[in-house]
């Protein structure tokens, strides 16, 4: 496999499988505004991962759906950071932000690529992308405001942080701590990145959910 | 033979699946259309990427040129090609007639949520004393708005 090709499905990957944990939350999210919110986060993530995905079907003679659906779990190439599943909402807080600043960092960095249908696929990406980090710039504003949700956004923040240094390669890592720290008012530990490669044990039940209507169809049916 | 302006006229046809009162031409998705030899070519910008109703698009796009007796060929577009600044002023003024606000000029530089916050028009009453309520609404392309002057929620599409 090319080194874009895996670029492109560890990108796609992450989008696919964030934006079914974002999805979780429809109709469970504490409130109305936010289960709209996160659905249509959830939408636009699985539409980036659809086009990413297309790139690299055209290099590898395969489909967007066969490479979302028919592999096995343990060939995804996602950051473990999006395979967690925390259905708590500073933790999906401190994932939602984590993961925003570091896909932004990510995709400045590809828009200035020399493939051109990258830069320009990362350039519409990074259009939408600007609302998905207004709103979690938005909900940071508003736990860092009382002290209480100060505290849970900042101790989720400290569990997180090693799965949010692995989604970017070693020379975007440091912009995302500069960040981070900065936003954050406070140093963060010097921790070894969870990297691609290794999975969490929630992505299997993930994957199950999420291919089980694709493998339960006859072979050779129409979508 | 089938002409380009012929093309142009038939797409123009096609509502959006998702907004009816604007066409794909209004809604300026339809980049290019070049014509060669009975197959018709057709570049095509998405708005946003998640939006489910871009099948139905080019869908909609190969009937009509099928029925023209051409062969169609839709190129997508994955780039930054497509604004909502391409929004046609037509295409606008139908959006505020049936309640949407328009969106805003894309602006330089980076979105910011003040930008957002402003008040903007409300298609039924005019007034521009407005807020936002939800970043997010009911499709990827547009928020939800709310006007103090005449009580009434709207949407407006999100500028990209």
């Amino acid at each position: 496999m090319s080194k874009r090709t895996d670029l492109l499905l560890a990108m796609a990957d992450d989008e696919l499988i964030l934006g079914w944990r974002n999805s979780e939350w429809t109709g469970i999210a504490p409130f109305l505004e936010e289960d709209v919110a996160f659905s249509s986060i959830a939408q636009n993530e699985i539409g980036h991962a659809r086009a990413l995905y297309e790139l690299a079907a055209a290099e590898l003679g395969t489909t967007a759906d066969e490479l979302a659906f028919d592999r096995e779990p343990e060939e995804y190439r996602s950051a473990p950071l999006v395979e967690l599943r925390r259905l708590e909402w500073a933790r999906t807080i401190a994932r939602h932000w984590l993961y925003e600043t570091a896909d932004q960092i990510r995709l400045h960095a590809l828009k200035a690529s020399d493939d051109e249908a990258i830069a320009g696929l990362a350039a519409k990406m990074d259009r939408e992308e600007a609302y998905h980090r207004i709103h979690a710039e938005m909900w940071v504003d508003r736990l860092l405001a009382t002290e209480e949700g100060g505290a849970r956004l900042n101790d989720a923040v400290d569990e997180l942080w090693p799965y949010a240094l692995g989604v970017l390669d070693d020379e975007l890592r440091p912009e995302l701590r500069a960040r981070v720290e900065e936003r954050l008012g406070r140093k963060l530990p010097e921790v070894a990145p969870v990297p691609r490669g290794v999975h969490e044990a929630e992505l299997q039940d993930l994957w199950n959910e999420m291919t089980v209507v694709r493998r339960s169809a006859p072979p050779g049916s129409q979508w | 033979m089938v002409t380009a302006d012929e093309v142009w006229a038939a797409l123009a046809e096609i509502p959006d699946p998702e907004i009816p009162v604007i066409s794909l031409v209004e809604l300026g998705v339809v980049k290019n259309v070049s014509v060669d030899d009975g197959t018709v070519r057709v570049d095509f910008t998405p708005t946003f990427m998640g939006c489910p109703a871009l099948e139905a698009m080019q869908s909609a796009m190969e009937s009509k040129i099928a029925a023209l007796g051409a062969v169609p060929a839709i190129n997508v577009r994955l780039d930054d090609s497509w604004s909502t600044d391409d929004i046609t002023s037509e295409g606008r003024d139908k959006l505020r007639a049936a309640g949407f606000a328009p969106p805003a000029p894309r602006q330089v530089g980076k979105l910011e949520l003040v930008q957002l916050q402003r008040g903007f028009r409300c298609p039924y009453c005019g007034s521009t004393s407005t807020k936002l309520e939800n970043l997010f609404g009911p499709t990827p392309c547009r928020s939800i708005r709310y006007c103090e002057n005449c009580r009434q929620p709207f949407e407006q599409m999100k500028t990209l």
